[in-house]
């Protein structure tokens, strides 16, 4: 701990940091703009300028830029110095220069880091009296709106783009007072982080573009502490809503997980929950039509359907772990399947049972960030796990960091550290089927059949562990690829080996346990860390449950009455024929979910669930973190959170209106289904019955927690317009909604500090501070720790410290043959899109805009007979040369256009399943023919 | 200008490629590679500006920021002969402004423009280091000092003459 | 015997053209490489030149040598490094690189080999300024010339170090010529400054030591190995060691450029070499060493041309080209001319140059226009005062665009009154 003097006033700090993030740590108003925590110093926008002192009998001192200067003890620095002053109302006054002053039909109004700093230096008056320049904006796709004309040049948005997320179709053009940001030509911005331009640019240049077609002032938002559902990262966000609709997701931090940054599936997929295939009534289904019902018949239907033989719950991965549980207790432990195949549910469990069983470091993704050589084994994680992949990329950053340090270049002198580490070797290795984002940055690449890529790491740990078994007749070239990554894993501190259940193979999260067991014999900072599909695929992993395999088993021998099928669209997971007999073979199908899927044709009937902005749950990424989110909608009866539409059935079930008695002893005080009233009351439950599980109680404050003696509110005190709002309808003053299972008020009534419960802050601002700047006072250390403590609680041990008592772990022998291309069949795999194959986000509009045609990727040589194939189909006519390839999958022939991949091996195709065929497990073997079938080209 | 569609050289690609090679990283090359092209073409088109990206491993939109931002790559067309007028300070102090005049005058454009017949681009340039010619200028690649009104006379009537 | 005195000129005939290896090494070149790859170590070759008190020509003056020991000391073979040679020369009023690279590219050559045997840079970099282009034929092929014969290559003279020289044209941009936007440039990126640390002698081009010298500087050095450096000290008049070309435009009898003993009187440099000033033209004030270096008035044309006198005066030797101001020239409009230069050539990295030098542009062509306010003045004094001290913004590009403009309007504080007051330019420039 050192000191600094702020202004007169002693101020611990801490060295390793700037003046600027000291000055800001120890609550002092300077404004900046090109400085960013996630990003570094530049120096770009010298608004940060303060006096510093070289003693305490120097009397004018010197302007520097806090940004680029070390904290070191002692310092004398004054933010106050009329020179300073001057200067920095100089700098915004340069700014605004240009700027076109359009505040009130700027989006940004309201929540403008440039407003908020115009306003901290003082700048009030205009002196500039000439022409402004003006520039063009684009149009950058779906999801990022362009107003060039107010931009301040900080150059954030490119150091954000191109430095930190890798994207390269956004630049800085011109030069002197004639710069500009933007593509080379109109188009979409390709990084899948596009979106936190809106959040990184400090003014109106980037905006949120489909907030924009529901927009409302930030201080008119109600916003509710959120987790991303479109992946099991488990990315923390905040919802905005207002009259009842979902408006936009910005980024929560959490100093673990997304910290700065989302990806653009988790910030524009939230449209599905205000899109037309929103199930807002009860249905019954005859006869394929669909019939609005009220509440009461359909319950009274179910109640029928129970009595007439055995009812079987079918959960799912992306619901919550309540409504899972809820299921369960509805059906009982043998009638409740996760909705998952026997492929999916075995890879889930064990993933959950290797990371249980790491000896090593299971690292959050923050942590990941400083492993300093990182194996990717068969995981495509920029589709599967974007969030992931990104804190990939800065790994790769470790070596200039090193340099940096070897330089006495202190670590946030962004620019810097990148020339320094020009020259740097990357410690990442990408061993997958196909390319990856993250190839262009990694030291080797390896392309491979998942089978073979599985040998490659049992191989690297056997020469990390002789323990573990070695891997017979390995090629000399993969034999020395495995040396290598071999030698770079041992020679790292922070080794990481990342994997998932991708491509449906236990060998691959087998052969990457076994690498990072090996690692963590040698350093208890190895990490292991496994991609799983879906939000709460981890979680139901841990609840268990019969796979559909086993349901299908039961249905066969007619031993299913009712299904209840909650938040799950089987079509995804059967294929057609399977699904088929599933639903012949049960009497009648209750659907729970929030959105109208294929699924819903084959339903009784159909219960309207609330969305994840509707209701509070909990869910537990892939990292085994349980974290909850929260209301932001009051969704209008009869929608309602699953788990209570299951409590419902129950209590039409047993005939009952009002909740059980309570058992003596020590369970819960509401134990059973039909007992519970809120939120707390599941997951008390759920902690009895899962001990496991446990932690996900701890995971916010409970319904009843207070701050200040107050609810929380989840509005902010300037919100406008409550009373007039809905005075088209009625001129009354509504009640504002409330919900049973938070401690929110749903109005700006009520506590909000800035050390609040972290899980719980709904948005972040403070005086002076009105832009999502306003997190550095949330913050303890910026950057760091918030002050309203970690938000979510991990459900696995973490074992880097047991270092005295390593776990016995046992080394997998089950290694795979190699595989072998075939003449007659191709072994398909599963595209994964991070635009178009995740189910909820693809009803999203923007999002569905993003999602590119379906098409095959085939090898060079598979691409060739292609070719060829279309050649001769196509002699004679001028048909187009783009080739087109059948599929014959066992629900028959599925023609598309073939697309050759760089570097896909030979007898292996890559299929988007989910748009081609939903329902089928991959991988699998499969004929391809080189021209569409006669009676398909027109 | 329909050469500004057509596909780079082969041996121009080739030589992109070498002056890559030659550099720690492709990038190292842009500079010189675009000076290639516009040496030939005069200015850089778009494809051709996609096309030098691809062999220097860059997106377009990085490479245009490269473009854009160096005053003597030119990323819109010009005439066959290019008149870099100096503005800097000795030249201003011996009477270029005079120059411009006549310049503008005589072919009827401002600085920045181009003739209507393609032959003459007039620009201003930042000192080119002939001051104690000055007012000098350069005309392609050649250099001019002591310029008056009938040297530059001379000069645009033999431009002219040689677009002809 | 030219030699002795004006060394770096000497073999320079503009008649004949560059001379070629075998003539350079007839009148005295290639002896400095033949005594230092074979008898010296590149820390003595350091130590040589520290002693012989060159300093950089560039603008910034600082000590060659001293820059020099800052490069970490491993073998070339060991270590990439790099030895780059700013022929940029973009400063308007400056003219003397050009000369030296037109005149005899050979001894940049041997400077360039002799300075990257000092850091041991294997790798060496010309930073030519684009529209050099005779310069850049002549250097080209005086560095075939050499690649051939082996001063340039693999293990010259069997010395077992070895090293070859590429160059760079640049595209424009005067910026370039800053020496971390240079290594920026020759990266293939926009030339926006560096930050420092880390120093291009740590981390450079490609992140890797890189040392940036000046062709003047460069030129000096075969002279100093073979004549030793007490000789050098010799050659000037006051602290400083060696000679400088020194040059002058503007309204003299002579405009031109000469080699003189560093620290010969401003004086003597206009009247004796430059012939004074033309008939019907008085001497009003100058730019002592390019377009961004404070004016002085008549009062300081007896100081002498070197680092120390010209910064007592208030201003700097710069480039040691001096720009010469008038009495039928309004100063205002000159200001303005100069001020459009540095607001053009901003890079647009940095706030306050961004966005002020532009602001400083129009403030004074409205003035020049006769639509200047008294406000401005003041506006333009806020500018110079807030601009023009260094480490308020990212590079010395906007200080150096201040001094003539904070120094200007001290200077011609009557003729900027006069130009509101009469809602014009009384000179209306004329000539
Ligand atoms: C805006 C700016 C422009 C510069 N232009 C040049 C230039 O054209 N040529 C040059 O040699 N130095 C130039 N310099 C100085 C260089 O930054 C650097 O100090 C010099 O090349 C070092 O060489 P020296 O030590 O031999 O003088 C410039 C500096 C600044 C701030
Ligand atoms: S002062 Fe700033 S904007 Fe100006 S040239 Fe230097 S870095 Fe660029
Ligand atoms: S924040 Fe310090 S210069 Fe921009």
């Amino acid at each position: 701990m050192i000191t600094i003097r702020i202004d007169g006033r002693d101020c611990p700090s801490r060295p390793d940091i700037n003046l600027l993030h000291a000055c800001l740590e120890a609550g002092a108003n300077l404004p900046y703009f090109c400085w960013h925590p996630e990003l570094g110093s530049v120096g770009a926008c010298r608004q940060c300028a303060v006096t510093q002192f070289s003693g305490p009998e120097d009397k004018t001192g010197r302007i520097v830029m806090a940004c680029m200067t070390p904290v070191s003890d002692g310092a004398i620095v004054s933010i106050d110095d009329a020179g300073a002053k001057e200067f920095r109302e100089g700098v915004i006054e340069w700014m605004m220069v240009s700027h076109p002053h359009d505040c009130p039909v700027c989006e940004e109004g309201g929540e403008c880091h440039l407003q908020d700093m115009t306003v901290m230096t003082g700048h009030n008056t205009r002196r500039y009296r000439f022409t402004k320049r003006t520039h063009r904006s684009q149009n950058l796709g779906p999801f990022v709106k362009h107003e060039m004309n107010r931009c301040i040049a900080c150059y954030r948005c490119v150091r954000f783009y191109r430095d930190y997320a890798g994207g390269d179709d956004l630049a800085v053009f011109g030069s002197h007072d004639n710069v500009w940001f933007g593509r080379a030509e109109d188009g979409t911005l390709e990084n899948p982080f596009s979106g936190n331009l809106a959040e990184i640019c400090p003014t109106g240049v980037f905006t949120d573009k489909p907030f924009s077609g529901v927009y409302s002032r930030k201080w008119d938002l109600r916003g509710a502490p959120s987790v991303c559902v479109h992946c099991a990262v488990g990315c923390n966000t905040i919802v905005n809503a207002r009259e009842e609709t979902v408006r936009r997701i910005l980024n929560r931090y959490n100093e673990d997980v997304n910290r700065y940054v989302l990806c653009d599936r988790g910030r524009f997929g939230h449209g599905f929950v205000s899109a037309s295939s929103r199930i807002r009534a009860p249905l019954r289904i005859i006869d394929g039509q669909r019939i609005a019902v009220p509440t009461q018949d359909a319950m009274t239907q179910f109640a029928r359907m129970a009595a007439n033989g055995a009812v079987v719950g079918i959960a799912s991965s992306r619901a919550s772990l309540e409504t899972c549980f809820s299921l369960r207790m509805l059906v009982g432990a043998d009638c409740f399947s996760t909705g998952q195949t026997e492929q999916e549910q075995s890879c889930a469990e064990l993933a959950h049972t290797l990371l249980g069983q790491h000896p090593g470091r299971l690292p959050t993704l923050h942590e990941m960030e400083s492993a300093d050589a990182v194996l990717i084994l068969g995981e495509d994680v920029c589709a599967t796990a974007p969030r992931l992949g990104l804190s990939l990329r800065q790994s790769v950053r470790q070596p200039a960091f090193h340099a940096a340090d070897a330089t006495k270049v202190p670590r946030w002198m962004d620019a810097a550290v990148r020339t320094l580490g020009t020259e740097c070797a990357s410690g990442l290795f990408v061993l997958t089927p196909a390319p990856t984002d993250l190839d262009s940055i990694a030291g080797e690449t390896r392309r491979a059949a998942p089978d073979d890529i599985a040998r490659l790491g049992f191989a690297i740990a056997h020469r990390i562990d002789a323990g573990a078994p070695d891997v017979p007749d390995l090629t000399e070239e993969d034999a020395l690829l495995a040396d290598r990554i071999a030698t770079a894993l041992m020679a790292a501190k922070e080794p990481l080996i990342v994997s998932g259940m991708q491509y449906g193979s236990p060998a691959l999260m087998r052969a990457a346990s076994g690498i990072a067991a090996a690692l963590a014999g040698r350093t208890p900072m190895a990490g292991l860390s496994l991609v799983l599909p879906d939000c709460n695929s981890m979680g139901l992993a841990m609840l268990g449950g019969l796979t559909l395999e086993s349901v299908m088993m039961k249905a066969r021998s007619g031993g299913i009455g009712t299904l209840v099928v909650v938040e799950n669209d089987l079509t995804r997971r059967l294929d057609p024929a399977s699904l088929a007999e599933l639903m012949e073979a049960v009497r009648s199908v209750v659907i729970i979910d929030h959105s109208m899927t294929p699924l819903c044709q084959d339903a009784t009937l159909v219960l309207p669930a609330a969305a994840f902005s509707e209701y509070s749950g909990t869910l537990v990424s892939q990292e085994g973190r349980a974290q909850r989110f929260f209301q932001a909608v009051y969704a209008a009866a009869p929608v309602q959170a699953s788990w209570r539409w299951i409590q419902a059935l129950a209590r039409s079930r047993n005939g009952q209106e009002t909740g059980e008695k309570p058992d003596t002893g020590t369970r819960p005080a509401a134990t059973g289904l039909t007992g519970w009233r809120t939120l707390d009351d599941v997951l008390a439950a759920l902690a009895w019955e899962f001990p496991a599980l446990a932690g996900a109680v701890k995971t916010a404050p409970d319904a009843a927690y207070r701050l200040e003696n107050q609810k929380l509110r989840s509005q902010t005190y300037r919100a406008s317009g409550r009373t007039v709002i809905r005075s088209h309808i009625s001129v009354r003053d509504q009640p504002p909604p409330a919900s049973p299972d938070t401690p929110f008020s749903s109005s700006m009534e009520g506590a909000y500090t800035t050390d609040m419960p972290s899980p719980l802050v709904p948005g972040f601002q403070v005086p002076s501070w009105n832009s999502v700047q306003a997190l550095n006072r949330f913050q303890q250390e910026i950057g760091g720790s918030m002050r309203g403590g970690p938000s979510g609680v991990r459900l696995f041990a973490d074992r880097t410290h047991e270092n005295g008592n390593p776990t016995q772990y046992s080394y997998s022998a089950d290694i795979p043959e190699p595989f072998t291309p075939r003449n007659d069949a191709v072994l398909v795999l599963p595209e994964t899109r991070l635009f178009g194959s995740e189910e909820l986000s693809m009803l999203s509009p923007p999002v569905a805009a993003r999602a590119a045609p379906a098409s095959l990727r085939v090898s060079a040589r598979n691409s060739a007979s292609a070719d060829a194939g279309a050649a001769s189909a196509s002699a004679g006519a001028d048909a187009t040369p783009r080739a087109s390839v059948t599929l014959h999958l066992t629900d028959g022939p599925h023609v598309l256009p073939a697309e050759p991949l760089p570097g896909l091996p030979d007898g292996i195709v890559l299929c988007p399943s989910h748009m081609v065929a939903p329902g089928f497990v991959f991988p699998r073997l499969a004929h391809l023919t080189f021209a569409a079938p006669e009676g398909d080209r027109s | 200008m329909s050469t500004a569609d057509h596909p780079l050289p082969v041996p121009m690609q080739t030589e992109i490629l070498a002056l890559a090679k030659a550099e720690l990283r492709p990038r190292g090359a842009a500079i010189a590679a675009l000076r290639l092209v516009q040496a030939r073409f005069r200015w850089i088109s778009t494809p051709h500006l996609r096309e030098v990206a691809r062999l220097l491993d860059m997106s377009p939109d990085d490479l245009d920021g490269i473009a854009t931002y160096y005053n003597l790559l030119f990323r819109k067309p010009v005439g066959h002969h290019v008149i870099l007028l100096c503005d800097s300070v000795s030249c201003w102090i011996m009477g270029r402004e005079r120059l411009c005049a006549h310049l503008r005058e005589t072919l009827g454009i401002r600085p920045g423009e181009t003739t209507p017949d393609g032959a003459i681009t007039l620009l201003p340039t930042v000192c080119i280091g002939h001051c104690d010619h000055a007012p000098a200028m350069l005309v392609d690649e050649s250099l001019h000092g002591d310029v008056d009104v009938k040297h530059l006379d001379r000069i645009t009537d033999s431009l002219r003459e040689s677009h002809r | 015997m030219n030699l002795a005195v004006r060394p770096l000129t000497a073999m320079i005939d503009p008649e004949a053209g560059p001379p070629d290896c075998a003539t350079y090494e007839q009148r005295g070149g290639w002896q400095a490489t033949r005594r230092t790859l074979n008898g010296l170590a590149p820390g003595e070759v350091i130590d040589i030149v520290t002693r012989s008190r060159l300093r950089g020509r560039g603008g910034a003056g600082f000590g060659t040598g001293q820059k020099w020991s800052f490069v970490p000391k491993e073998p070339a073979s060991e270590r990439r490094k790099y030895l780059i040679a700013n022929a940029d020369e973009m400063e308007p009023g400056t003219f003397k690189d050009r000369w030296l690279l037109e005149g005899n590219p050979l001894q940049l050559i041997e400077g360039m080999l002799l300075a990257a045997y000092a850091i041991q840079a294997g790798h060496g970099v010309v930073f030519l300024r684009g529209e050099y282009h005779l310069a850049c034929q002549r250097l080209e092929r005086a560095i075939s010339e050499a690649r051939s014969r082996g001063w340039l290559g693999e293990n010259i003279l069997g010395s077992g170090f070895s090293f070859d020289i590429h160059v760079h044209s640049g595209a424009g941009r005067y910026i370039c010529g800053e020496e971390t936007a240079l290594l920026t440039a020759l990266e293939g990126r926009r030339a926006t400054p560096r930050s420092k640390p880390p120093f291009p002698q740590t981390g450079g081009l490609w992140g890797a030591p890189s040392v940036v010298n000046n062709v003047e500087t460069l030129c000096n050095l075969p002279h100093i190995l073979v004549n030793g450096p007490e000789w050098f000290v010799g050659l000037g008049t006051g602290g400083d060691g060696g000679t400088k070309l020194y040059g002058v435009s503007g309204r003299v009898r002579r405009p031109g450029a000469w080699e003189l003993p560093i620290g010969t009187p401003l004086r003597q440099i206009i009247e004796d070499h430059a012939g004074g000033m033309r008939p019907g033209y008085e001497l009003r004030a100058l730019l002592p060493g390019g377009a961004s270096t404070a004016f002085l008035d008549v009062t300081s044309l007896d100081i002498a041309m070197d680092y120390g006198s010209v910064e007592k005066a208030g201003s700097r030797l710069g480039t040691g080209t001096a720009i010469i101001l008038d009495d039928r020239t309004c100063p205002v409009g000159m200001i303005l001319n100069l001020e459009h230069f540095f607001a053009q050539e901003s890079c647009g990295w940095c706030t306050p140059c961004r966005e002020g030098l532009p602001w400083v542009e129009r403030l004074l062509a409205a003035i020049e226009e006769g639509t200047g306010e008294h406000d401005d003045l003041d506006q333009l004094a806020r500018h110079g005062r807030m601009l023009g001290m260094p480490g308020r913004t990212f590079c010395a590009h906007a200080p150096g665009a201040m001094a003539p403009l904070a120094s200007g309007l001290k200077l011609f504080a009557e003729d900027f009154a006069a130009h509101i007051t009469r809602r014009g330019c009384p000179l209306r420039h004329a000539a």
